[in-house]
């Protein structure tokens, strides 16, 4: 059953490298997300798997079995294109049916084929129709069941919701999980929407120019991940420059502006930066009711309901922004602009302690 | 000094402050709508209208209608034979030059390049340089037939005016094709491919079906130049006759009634035939897929490829590049024995060749000039809908109509419309005429570039304020610039080659190519040598157009 | 004197109704948030507006005055389309200072109002750049410069965050209407993202098949939603269906599928009036073991998925119903686990009621 090992892959066009060096190992029946935002190569990583790109150095294997030299007919790979590619010319049962046509299946078997997949998209009174006349959602329907009508098992997606409403998308991901768990197959799904990679994938691998930043389970990714860009680029955080005051066999202390916290972090040198990251529902307000008193004093500088939490741009220091998510069914209220708060910064197994990027924060965390 | 520096500055603010009037102008809806109104009304008065009318006239006022028999039967043959000719060659020119398309356009390397500048020069060339070049190649001892030891290979006739047909009417099949090959979402190919698919299988199945109606437009296109063509078949039809050659013994011969009658009998099938073709075509049902997956395995194996290239690019150099240039040498070794210098001269013949050179460049210019002029608000007319949906369609359709018809036939009906009318002189009519046979090619190319333009950009700029002149100024037209001047070089290259209406409508002033036609049939006395050497300069004038044409290609593409 | 104000418009594509009969709206320096699916008539509407439509019936006004026949360049309108139409022939800061030079500025007050713009948006060192030069985020800051330097009093935005990554969209929103409000501009903003529309504006304009549905603050869409569509579009929520048993002053009795009963809130019911109840998902607590509660439902985890900040749990009611339930800050691991067995439990003031739609649930949940 499909598993699949890229080793070392690198390709370049002219001086830029689309891939560098990526080596990926995807088991039997997993469910895989590469995340990354536009550019990162993650569509260059999957066209070479299919044998649309050929890459530069490295191998890549599907059962063990080298793809050097395999046409991309001769993979056995299904596909679901960005921008979907349905033929225009052919009704949807054409293009179900065109994968066992191409093999010149006996008649009945393409039939067969063709309306099995018409019942899996729940399209069959569609089934004489052509793309044009499609919904979006449709055609996504119909270009999944295209390639599933091909009997393999290793799939790769390429955006396969992109053209979709937000709420499409949302419910549409979900059948895709199901579908893939039905039918026992190995997916690589690439996506740039986070909240897609994280609620579907049984791993994620989060890419960023070329390069694989870092792999692991959803919730790995989101609450400890190991580079600060990850950390940035799945959901939203707060990063909070500040340098390390204090020192201690299992713990260190570090200066945020005009507040101190304690982290049970070792091997940190005095008077080191670093970036303390925390994600916006970990950090709780209270109203200040004194000028004078304990925790980070703040400003309320914007306020929108979200409807399930609130969101506020809070100021600290006069000149630190964060955003805060509070829910909106908790017993804190809502602030208005302007108002007082406290900032407390939650525990500290929130927190995450990162070094000070070389390249500097803006270019490492850079989403473009 | 002082006053020359004021006297720049007042005529700076003058041209600025007259832009602002005419910009303010233009945003009235009726400035806007009476100049493309304008411009339509010219398309249908002056191209459209004498087209058609002067032959019904001509054909009402015909005292009798009466034809030998002999006569009739000669014309229902030859018109006949120029659609059968016209149908078979366009058919073989697809299946030649798709092969042909696809390798310039998938296999990106610095000679496919070089082949793609090459497949133009049949379609640079003045057809009767083709004409000539061709009767020499295939029917004369010095031709390919030296390789066999052979008088000649093919003699003049049907055979030989579809080996000229075959050799011009291929750069508008590759050109079409290239520029569809680009255009083509070429994921389609690979969703075929990740599904299984062969290389070969997918582009039958899947590119050249989504391709049908550009490939159909590149078929009616090879068609519409195949029944048009007047002076290079005449140059090798010999003792046969097609459409066209009829038309032309016929004036010889004083045989009015006749050239009434076939010159109408050609529009009408022309007509007919391309309003059946565009109509049905897209039509037939593509057939369920059938597929044999070994061998068409076999023919997308990299032996396959080769071996296809290989036909392809043979068939290119001995049916349409060898006997296109076989022209230069003689040319060249005229130049080389002291023609030259006679040339330059103007002594005896060459007097009259220059003043048809002369003539042939005044007309190109003018009908280029009215073409840009009027022809671009239709353009854009038809691009952006002005007009409504369905008005937009009529006038798109009758755009074609001076490509369709052939271009003799039109030449007949303009030169009876104006002479009833009074007496334009012949000039004039000439000016008409080649106005008439260039317009299509000038609003096409320009729909399609005004097309190429996201509407978006022209609506967000009324919307930031700018009155429709400055949006035409600002956006509309440095986007379609290069366009324009490509456009407006195919009407100058077209004109300059121009010989079916202009030998229609011509009484005493001969173009440059109606002349050369005399000079090849013999009907002026001239030495090989100095028909080789004019023919020579009427294709070194047009091989100036192709180049700057593919500078601004080139430049277009690098823009991009 | 409402900035613009629709009366009764209507607008026909052939046969197609795409706008039925409009009326509202929007007030003089208003953040505007069109939200519908595709095809709900959001960008005719726009189109509309800008003047590069005209309606087929009823009257647009601008500030009291109708602009029917006001042609587009005299509306002080500017339209910024989604994929931004900048002018690619020409410089960044020729493309800004397009809208002044149109409006007859002299050369060097355009190119002033297009410099100062830029800084606005961060863009100055990019002046003399072609756009096809700059990233999809970069684009869409000229795009929005653009339209703020143009000295016009509405700003109309096509999608324009939809041609960006998903992350980018969370960044730049925000500083999106930052420079909207600065500038002073009315604006219309459309889109199908349910997250941003509530993130960025003072009022939301639910579109549905060319009608509006509802026209509110985000909290009152939310709060007090028209309609089970709007309800579904805005937030979200599970959809049971029940009917009326009894009504007291406190609560009402609701009797659902398979005879479960639940305490709603106290309204104006029909007895045995046929309804549907809504339940917002982070109101659905779930809980290991039974005990008081206004409403508590056995049930069993069937999927459970990680949202990031969120868990969703898809519980499956011994009626057969799915319910499902959002709970914020758990942790790396699930607090409950697929297949256990558990009780939900929701106040009777959470629970939003709506008339049986006529052409059934499913179809009214259907996102076109």
């Amino acid at each position: 059953m499909p598993n699949l090992d890229i080793v070392g892959v690198s390709k370049h066009y002219g001086t830029i490298a689309a891939l560098d060096d990526v080596t990926l190992h995807v088991g039997d029946r997993e469910y895989v997300c590469i995340l990354g935002p536009s550019g990162c190569g993650k569509t260059t990583l999957i066209k070479c798997v299919a044998g649309i790109e050929q890459p530069d150095q490295g191998q890549i294997f599907i059962d063990g079995r080298p793809m050097q030299n395999a046409l991309i007919e001769d993979r056995r790979i299904g596909y679901v294109f960005q921008d979907i590619a349905l033929f225009p010319h052919l009704s949807v049962k054409d293009n179900l049916s065109y994968a066992l046509a191409v093999r010149h299946a006996p008649k009945d078997r393409v039939l067969t084929v063709a309306n099995e997949m018409l019942d899996l998209i729940n399209m069959r009174d569609r089934s004489k129709s052509y793309p044009r006349e499609l919904s979006g959602g449709a055609q996504q329907k119909v270009a999944v069941g295209r390639a599933i009508a091909t009997g393999s098992h290793l799939f790769l997606l390429d955006e396969p919701l992109g053209a979709l409403d937000a709420l499409v998308r949302a419910e549409l991901r979900y059948d895709l999980k199901r579908l893939a768990i039905d039918l026992g197959l190995t997916i690589i799904h690439v996506t740039h929407d986070q909240e897609e990679a994280l609620s579907i994938a049984d791993r994620i691998v989060v890419m960023k120019r070329g390069k694989i930043v870092e792999v692991g389970k959803p919730s790995e990714i989101y609450l400890s991940p190991k580079s600060i860009f990850t950390e940035n680029f799945v959901g939203e955080t707060n990063l909070l420059e500040g340098r390390i005051i204090e020192t201690n066999v299992s713990s260190c202390v570090v200066q945020l502006g005009s507040h101190k916290i304690e982290l049970p972090v070792s091997g940190k040198v005095g008077g080191q930066r670093v970036v303390v990251s925390i994600r916006p529902e970990f950090i709780t307000l209270t109203r200040r009711t004194t000028e004078i008193g304990g925790g980070w004093a703040g400003r309320i500088k914007q306020a929108a309901f979200l409807g399930d939490i609130y969101r506020y741009g809070v100021q600290v220091d006069g000149e630190t922004d964060m955003v805060v998510h509070v829910p909106s069914t908790g017993e804190t209220g809502g602030f208005a602009v302007g108002e007082s708060v406290n900032v407390a910064l939650g525990k500290s197994g929130h927190m995450l302690l990162f070094n000070y990027p070389v390249e500097g924060l803006e270019k490492e965390t850079a989403l473009e | 000094m002082q006053n020359a520096k004021t006297q720049t500055g007042i005529s700076r603010s003058m041209l600025h402050e007259l832009l602002v009037r005419a910009e303010r102008l233009s945003a009235s809806p009726f400035v806007t709508k009476s100049v493309y109104s304008i411009a339509l009304a010219f398309f249908l008065l002056i191209v459209i209208a004498p087209a058609i009318a002067g032959i019904l006239a001509q054909l009402f006022s015909l005292p009798d209608l009466k034809l030998s028999s002999e006569v009739v039967a000669r014309m229902q043959s030859a018109i006949v034979w120029s659609f059968l000719i016209g149908l078979s060659v366009s058919s073989l020119d697809v299946l030649a030059g798709i092969p042909f398309a696809w390798l310039i356009v998938r296999r990106r390397e610095h000679w496919t390049t070089i082949l793609d500048s090459l497949a133009d020069i049949p379609f640079v060339i003045p057809t009767v340089a083709l004409g000539f070049s061709i009767l020499e190649f295939w029917s004369t001892p010095s031709g390919i037939g030296m390789i066999f030891g052979a008088d000649k290979v093919v003699s003049p006739g049907m055979l030989l005016i579809m080996l000229l047909h075959f050799a011009f009417s291929f750069p508008v099949i590759v050109r079409v094709m290239v520029g569809e090959f680009l255009n083509y979402r070429e994921t389609f190919e690979v969703a075929a491919r990740t599904l299984g698919a062969s290389g070969f299988t997918a582009v039958r199945t899947i590119t050249l079906p989504i391709l049908r109606p550009g490939i159909l437009a590149g078929f009616l296109l090879a068609l519409a130049r195949s029944l048009s063509e007047t002076g290079a078949t005449i140059v090798v039809a010999g003792a046969f006759e097609n459409g066209t050659v009829f038309i032309n013994n016929a004036r010889g011969a004083g045989l009015t009634t006749a050239i009434v009658i076939a010159s109408l009998l050609l529009i009408i099938c022309s007509l007919l035939v391309f309003a059946l073709t565009k109509i049905l075509a897209p039509r037939i049902r593509i057939a369920p897929l059938r597929v044999w997956p070994n061998f068409e395995k076999r023919l997308s194996g990299r032996s396959s490829i080769e071996a296809r290239n290989a036909i392809s690019l043979g068939i290119f150099f001995v049916f349409v590049l060898l006997p296109c240039l076989f022209i230069a040498l003689p040319a060249i070794m005229a130049m080389a024995d002291g023609t030259v210098n006679e040339a330059i001269a103007g002594v005896g013949p060459w007097a009259g060749f220059w003043s048809s050179m002369l003539l042939s460049y005044v007309l190109a210019l003018l009908a280029t000039t009215i073409n840009v002029a009027f022809g671009l608000p239709v353009a854009v007319l038809i691009a952006r809908n002005r007009f409504g949906q369905k008005a937009t369609k009529i006038i798109d359709a009758l755009v074609d109509l001076p490509i369709i018809v052939p271009s003799l036939a039109l030449g007949v009906s303009l030169s009876f419309f104006w002479s009833r009318l009074g007496a334009l002189p012949e000039f004039w009519v000439l000016v008409l005429a080649h106005t008439t046979i260039t317009y299509s090619y000038f609003v096409r190319a320009m729909t399609a570039s005004v097309q190429g333009i996201a509407p978006e950009l022209e609506e967000t700029a009324r919307t930031l304020g700018a009155h429709p002149l400055r949006v035409f100024r600002k956006i509309t037209l440095p986007l379609t610039k290069y366009s324009l001047l490509s456009g407006a070089i195919l009407v100058f290259t077209r004109s300059v080659d121009e010989t079916g209406a202009t030998s229609a409508v011509s009484k005493v002033m001969k173009t440059a190519p109606v002349l050369l036609v005399d000079w090849i049939r013999g009907n002026v006395a001239v030495t090989p040598g100095e028909r080789a050497l004019g023919i020579g300069f009427l294709v070194a004038t047009s091989f100036v157009a192709l180049v700057v044409l593919r500078l601004i290609a080139l430049r277009q593409s690098r823009r991009k | 004197m409402p900035s613009i104000s629709f009366m009764n418009v209507t607008k026909r594509f052939d046969k197609l109704l795409a706008l039925d009969r409009l009326t509202f709206d929007v007030e003089s320096g208003e953040y505007v948030c069109v939200l519908g699916p595709t095809g709900s008539g959001k960008t005719t509407l726009l189109r509309l507006i800008a003047g590069l439509l005209n309606p087929d019936d009823g009257t647009i006004f601008f500030d009291g005055r109708s602009v029917n026949t006001l042609e587009a360049h005299d509306r002080n309108a500017v339209y910024v389309p989604q994929q931004y139409a900048l002018f690619p022939h020409l410089t960044v800061l020729e493309n800004v200072a397009f809208g002044p030079l149109a409006r007859n500025k002299s050369e060097v007050e355009a190119r002033e109002i297009a410099s100062k713009t830029l800084e606005t948006v961060k863009l100055s060192w990019r002046a003399q750049a072609l756009p096809g030069e700059l990233s999809g985020g970069m684009q869409q800051r000229v795009a929005l410069a653009r339209g703020l330097a143009s000295g016009a009093d509405l700003l109309l935005l096509d999608e324009p965050l939809g041609a960006l990554d998903a992350r980018l969209r969370l960044e730049l929103r925000h500083k999106l209407r930052e420079l909207v409000k600065q500038s002073g501009m009315t604006a219309i903003h459309v889109t199908h993202d349910r997250d941003e529309a509530m993130s960025v504006a003072d009022r939301i304009m639910i579109l549905r098949a060319g009608r509006i549905l509802d026209y509110g603050t985000p909290s009152r869409a939310y709060t007090k939603p028209a309609g089970i569509f709007v309800a579904n579009l805005i937030g979200g929520a599970s959809f049971l269906e029940g009917t009326v048993d009894a009504v007291t002053p406190d609560f009402s009795l609701i009797r659902m599928r398979g005879g479960l009963q639940i305490r709603g809130p106290s309204e104006l019911f029909a007895s045995d009036e046929p309804i549907i109840l809504g339940i917002r998902r982070e109101q659905v607590r779930i809980l290991a073991d039974k005990f008081e509660a206004e409403n508590i439902l056995e049930g069993e985890i069937r999927e459970v998925r990680f949202l990031g900040s969120t868990r969703e749990y898809v519980i499956r009611l011994t009626n057969g119903d799915r319910i499902v339930s959002r709970r914020f800050l758990e942790g790396k691991n699930p607090a409950f686990a697929t297949g256990q067995r558990i009780y939900v439990s929701f106040k009777k003031r959470d629970v939003m009621t709506f008339a049986y739609p006529s052409q059934g649930l499913r179809k009214e949940l259907e996102m076109v």
